[in-house]
């Protein structure tokens, strides 16, 4: 797949972008920081050995005990054998106590609420909070003010990231001008400039014409089309799931159906268009059903979800809780039931925080007037590791959703152990029990109905591009 | 040039499309077209050929290069020429062609030339009148005359049509050009590609006999001929392609994507240009590699050409027939 990523603003300058099989995969996140010269690495690129690890690497199915060498932003070396004589003198040294070194979690679905709206979050809390939660890299909605439809902002969002020196940031473009649903925006220009996929973010694109010729469009860059799942006219006024429990609470419901009619009218488009196309956070059991006939037809179709759809259901709304107020809503049991199965047989690729802070301003207020969202950052790894611990996948198989598989979609050069890869890692010891605690939690924002909850598993170090972001305390 | 004898080259009332003509017909108006564009670089450019007929320039859409290149043509073969402007905004289409139709063609013109904004309306007009028509450019459907003056203006130039490789780019989607020059390029054993993102690109044109590209690197690679279509500018803020800045990037023509074609590459555009969205100026006006003049010129020759071809069926055996 990477193989066929282009750089298309190189081609006015007349060279042709590497294609062929042999080529490194392109970083779609656009340019890093200029790799250091010959002479300034000697001087400057720090090493550290991390021995003493549960080495895990969903992407090669790696897990054994070993060591890995970081040399400046890259993974020099690791393996079994490696530092078997011991660590040379003068590399720094960690001992991961036989904890899980793995790739850094790949987060494809963050909102940094920045530009625009910085009192919820910012680009440099968010990637505190990344940090944290053991995420390297942040792929972020395009739902920001102004929305991210313009070469410029996209160069702004990339820049403010490094700058932040937190998480790695990557951003999605708008499909549509303004996410108004209408002209579709500049994709090839913005996928140079650094777009690594392209969605309305928390709005879906309503218009079958417009979703058709920006599909249809993407295809000739083959670009990754992301879309909210959920049919506009038939949700219009909702605030949860329709049920028995929306009926006694007295809130409009948001039928199932109308998630899956939009994918259904989608995986249609992708029968005209041959667009790639991923439908973010799939809530419902018919949803998943939807994306699995697609793939079976060998259709281009993937799909995500996140933590609440399946750690939590609509019961989770309680007495009005606000932030069990999301978009998808939370479903029925049943669903969540599928959305497990989904994970558990690869229907679903990979699994996103669907980081979304809002401050207390957005969320005390009655139950149809909040607005929807959870923040996920830092509770996505030992949200995603209960599946594990409830036997449902195997550990490496799990990551795979948070590493591997959402940077292999997005065409992203992250989420595995490689030599020469970015050593963005995370040592996390899966069984680590834990109360999730909002007290504590680096983002701006506190909107998680997961706090009190008791799970198992953190991360207790991160690197991004070798260099440690985050070492836990206690 | 015998004015009564039975045109037994090209044995048709009308001049409806290229689809459905055979290569001997193409290489005989080409032949024809080809007398004419000598002729009209020459000190006296009348005839007689056409003495007391009348031709009525009959267009439902805006058009000036095309009128005025019908008007001379049938002016140089010493016809009448009547230009009739029909603004169709406000009437109902249907109704109007036929209408129309009927009321011209109880003023006994010989030929008429007609332009119409829906696809199959000029077929349509055709069957309701008793003179020929000639299609000017229906919808999106043909455009014959330009494909055959493109033609003219690639023979003249490379000596032959066969075996040539001819990348048509941009808004295949709207184009009768287009088509009408896939038809002509197909029968006369030339390679077709069409070139454009897939928005611009109609569904199933590969049933058309061409290769699709969807970047200009690869479709333009060892062409004999680029081919530009004219993209509209209200097609190109976010509807079909995002903007005019993003679709010049990828699909203008520039120096740097024509390297992509040999060397000795020409560059045709039907008219008119959008410098700087589907053409760069430079390349545009490049007088050793754009033929854009030449096949304005060429134009009245095929014009020329097509008229003699089908007033020579008139007043024969053949012209019912043919109908």
């Amino acid at each position: 797949m990477t193989a066929a990523k282009k750089l298309p603003l190189e081609f006015a300058a007349g060279h042709q972008a590497p294609t062929g099989p042999d080529s490194p995969p392109a970083k779609a996140g656009g340019p890093k920081a200029p790799a250091p010269t010959a002479d300034a690495r000697v001087a400057s690129a720090a090493r550290t050995a991390y021995i003493d690890a549960r080495l895990l690497d969903p992407a090669s199915g790696l897990d054994a005990p070993g060591a890995l060498l970081t040399e400046g932003a890259e993974i020099a070396d690791f393996g079994p054998g490696l530092f078997a004589d011991g660590v040379p003198e003068g590399i720094e040294t960690v001992d991961c106590g036989a904890h899980c070194l793995a790739p850094g979690l790949v987060d494809m679905r963050v909102q940094l609420r920045e530009p625009g709206e910085e009192h919820k979050e910012t680009i440099m809390t968010a990637g505190r909070a990344a940090a944290a939660g053991g995420v390297t890299t942040m792929i972020c909605l395009p739902n920001t003010t102004p929305v991210i439809d313009d070469a410029a902002l996209v160069e702004f969002v990339i820049s403010r990231g490094r700058k932040a020196g937190g998480a790695n940031v990557y951003p999605y473009a708008a499909i549509t001008q303004g996410l108004e649903g209408k002209r579709m925006t500049e994709m090839g220009l913005l996928h140079a400039a650094g777009a690594v996929a392209f969605t309305d973010g928390t709005q879906a694109v309503a218009d079958a014409l417009v979703m058709r010729r920006a599909m249809s469009y993407a295809s000739t860059f083959d670009l990754l089309i992301v879309q909210h799942p959920e049919e506009p006219s038939l949700a219009a006024g909702g605030h949860m799931n329709e049920g028995e429990t929306s009926t006694r609470l007295g809130l409009v419901g948001i039928p199932a159906a109308a998630e899956v009619i939009m994918i259904e009218r989608d995986i249609r488009l992708v029968e005209l268009t041959g667009a790639r196309y991923h439908v973010a956070h799939v809530s419902t059991a018919e949803g998943v059903e939807a994306v699995r006939r697609a793939k079976a037809r060998g259709l281009p179709v993937t799909c995500d979800t996140a933590p609440h759809y399946f750690g939590l259901n609509e019961t989770a709304v309680g007495e009005y809780r606000t932030f069990a107020k999301l978009s998808p809503p939370l479903r029925a049991e049943t669903d969540r039931q599928a959305i497990v199965e989904g994970v558990k047989d690869g229907t679903i690729d990979a699994i996103a925080s669907d980081h979304a802070p809002q401050d207390q301003e957005s969320k005390r207020l009655p139950f149809a007037q909040a607005a929807p969202g959870i923040i996920g950052l830092e509770t996505l790894l030992p949200l995603i590791l209960e599946l594990h611990h409830n036997g449902h996948l195997p550990l490496a198989d799990l990551l795979r959703r948070v590493t591997s598989a959402p940077a292999d979609l997005l065409g992203l050069e992250a989420g595995a152990l490689r030599k020469g890869g970015p050593a963005d890692l995370v040592l996390f010891d899966p069984d680590r029990p834990w109360k999730i605690d909002d007290k504590r939690f680096l983002s701006k924002s506190k909107n998680s109905p997961f706090d009190g909850r008791p799970v198992q598993g953190q991360a207790l170090r991160t690197a991004v591009g070798g260099r440690t972001v985050f070492i836990r305390e206690d | 040039m015998d004015g009564n004898a039975p045109n037994r080259a090209f044995a048709h009332r009308h001049l409806l499309g290229i689809e459905g003509l055979s290569a001997d017909e193409i290489i005989y108006l080409l032949d024809l077209a080809d007398t004419y564009f000598e002729f009209n670089r020459g000190p006296d450019r009348k005839l007689d050929m056409l003495r007391g007929r009348t031709v009525m320039n009959l267009f439902f859409e805006d058009s000036t290069r095309t009128r005025t290149s019908f008007e001379i043509a049938g002016k140089r073969l010493g016809g009448d020429v009547i230009n009739m402007s029909v603004r169709n905004s406000s009437i109902k289409k249907g109704e109007t062609v036929i209408d129309t139709a009927m009321t011209l063609n109880a003023m006994n013109p010989d030929v008429l030339i007609v332009r119409h904004p829906d696809s199959g309306a000029v077929e349509l007009l055709s069957q309701k009148v008793t003179c020929s028509v000639i299609n000017a450019g229906d919808g999106s459907h043909e455009h014959p005359t330009q494909a055959l003056l493109d033609a003219l203006t690639i023979r003249r130039r490379k000596g032959r049509l066969r075996g040539l490789l001819v990348a048509i780019c941009g808004d295949v989607l709207h184009s009768r050009v287009g088509r009408s020059n896939i038809h002509l390029l197909n029968i006369m054993g030339a390679r077709v590609r069409v070139v454009g993102p897939p928005t611009l690109l109609p569904p199933g044109i590969e049933r058309m006999g061409v290769e699709v590209h969807h970047d200009m690197a690869s479709g333009l690679a060892d062409c004999d001929i680029v081919m530009m279509l004219r993209l509209q500018t209200e097609r190109m803020h976010g509807i079909f392609v995002p903007s005019v800045r993003e679709y010049f990037h990828f699909f203008g023509l520039d120096y740097a994507k024509l390297a992509a074609a040999k060397p000795d590459a020409l560059i045709m555009h039907p008219g008119p240009v959008n410098r700087g969205a589907e053409i760069d100026t430079e390349v545009a006006d490049d007088i050793t590699r754009s033929v854009i003049p030449e096949q304005v010129e060429a134009g009245v020759a095929v014009r020329m050409a097509c008229l003699e071809a089908i007033t020579r069926n008139h007043s024969t055996e053949l012209e019912g027939a043919a109908a």
